[in-house]
């Protein structure tokens, strides 16, 4: 899977602004919303479903990267988005390292394996540390959006 | 004192395996990559699963993930140290016993 599968191409944030795990989170799924993504009236829902899965156990994977996801009835395929934080955001991560680099993940009920190929993806593209620091230094959603892009062209087609 | 610490490495290096099969219903995903990865960081062993046409550090969560185990994959759990048959043992454990999750059984 690559992220062009998945990631809402108008959805992207280079400048998240909440400084709290509920607040990136909310932003992040506010941004799916205005992108069309998700519906408006299961914003809230959403939200909740992501913060009960952060209680049992951070999406904070390590090296300032973050994977905060559910599963929700209301989608009917995978859907994600990027979000990038300059100052680092407290998630309460796996390595104790603030998030700067968010991948926000909703998939359908019935669909595990599309969410662990969506994994899969992230994180092999995350072992690559120059990947990782030009994420985290993106000034634009455009610039994010390349990067996406350049990692998907070098990636293995599966 | 020091020297209790060392031993000899040639006696200490055996490897120890064994065959898991992914029980949870939502295969191996993030929560019981994090929990194998922060087990096998406990032991002294380097400790890898292999899949069929990869091998990944057990220890690090963004490569058990790129697994992307199913349920139903078959993985080998491989442990080369002074404690890999205690590291493998408590792997294996945390496979019999789904993670705690639900399993991908009916």
């Amino acid at each position: 899977m690559k992220f062009s599968d998945f990631v809402a191409v108008d959805s992207l944030h280079s400048n998240v602004e909440a400084d709290t795990k509920e607040g990136v989170i909310r932003e992040m799924a506010q941004s799916l919303v205005d992108a069309g993504k998700i519906a408006a009236s299961e914003l809230e829902s959403i939200v909740k479903a992501i913060m009960k899965r952060e209680d049992l156990g951070s999406t904070g994977i390590g090296r300032g990267v973050a994977v905060p996801h559910t599963k929700h009835p209301s989608v009917h395929h995978l859907v994600g988005t990027v979000a990038v934080s300059h100052s680092g955001v407290n998630f309460e991560s796996l390595d104790g390292e603030p998030v700067q680099l968010f991948f926000l993940l909703v998939s359908p009920p019935d669909r595990p394996g599309d969410h662990l190929r969506a994994l899969e993806n992230i994180s092999r593209q995350l072992r690559d540390e120059s990947f990782c620091k030009l994420l985290k230094a993106a000034k634009s959603p455009a610039d994010i959006q390349h990067l996406l892009e350049e990692a998907d062209g070098h990636g293995v087609v599966s | 004192m020091a020297t209790a610490l060392y031993r000899n490495p040639a006696m200490t290096q055996e490897t120890i395996s064994c065959e898991v099969v992914v029980g949870m219903q939502h295969g191996l995903h993030a929560r019981p990559a994090d929990l194998l990865a922060r087990e096998a960081r406990k032991w002294r062993s380097r400790i890898e699963l292999v899949a069929k046409s990869q091998r990944v550090d057990g220890k690090s969560i963004l490569e058990v993930l790129t697994l992307a185990a199913e349920a139903g994959t078959r993985l080998v759990v491989e442990a080369t140290g002074p404690d890999a048959r205690e590291a493998v043992e408590a792997i294996g454990g945390l496979f019999e016993r789904n993670f705690n999750e639900q399993t991908s059984a009916g």
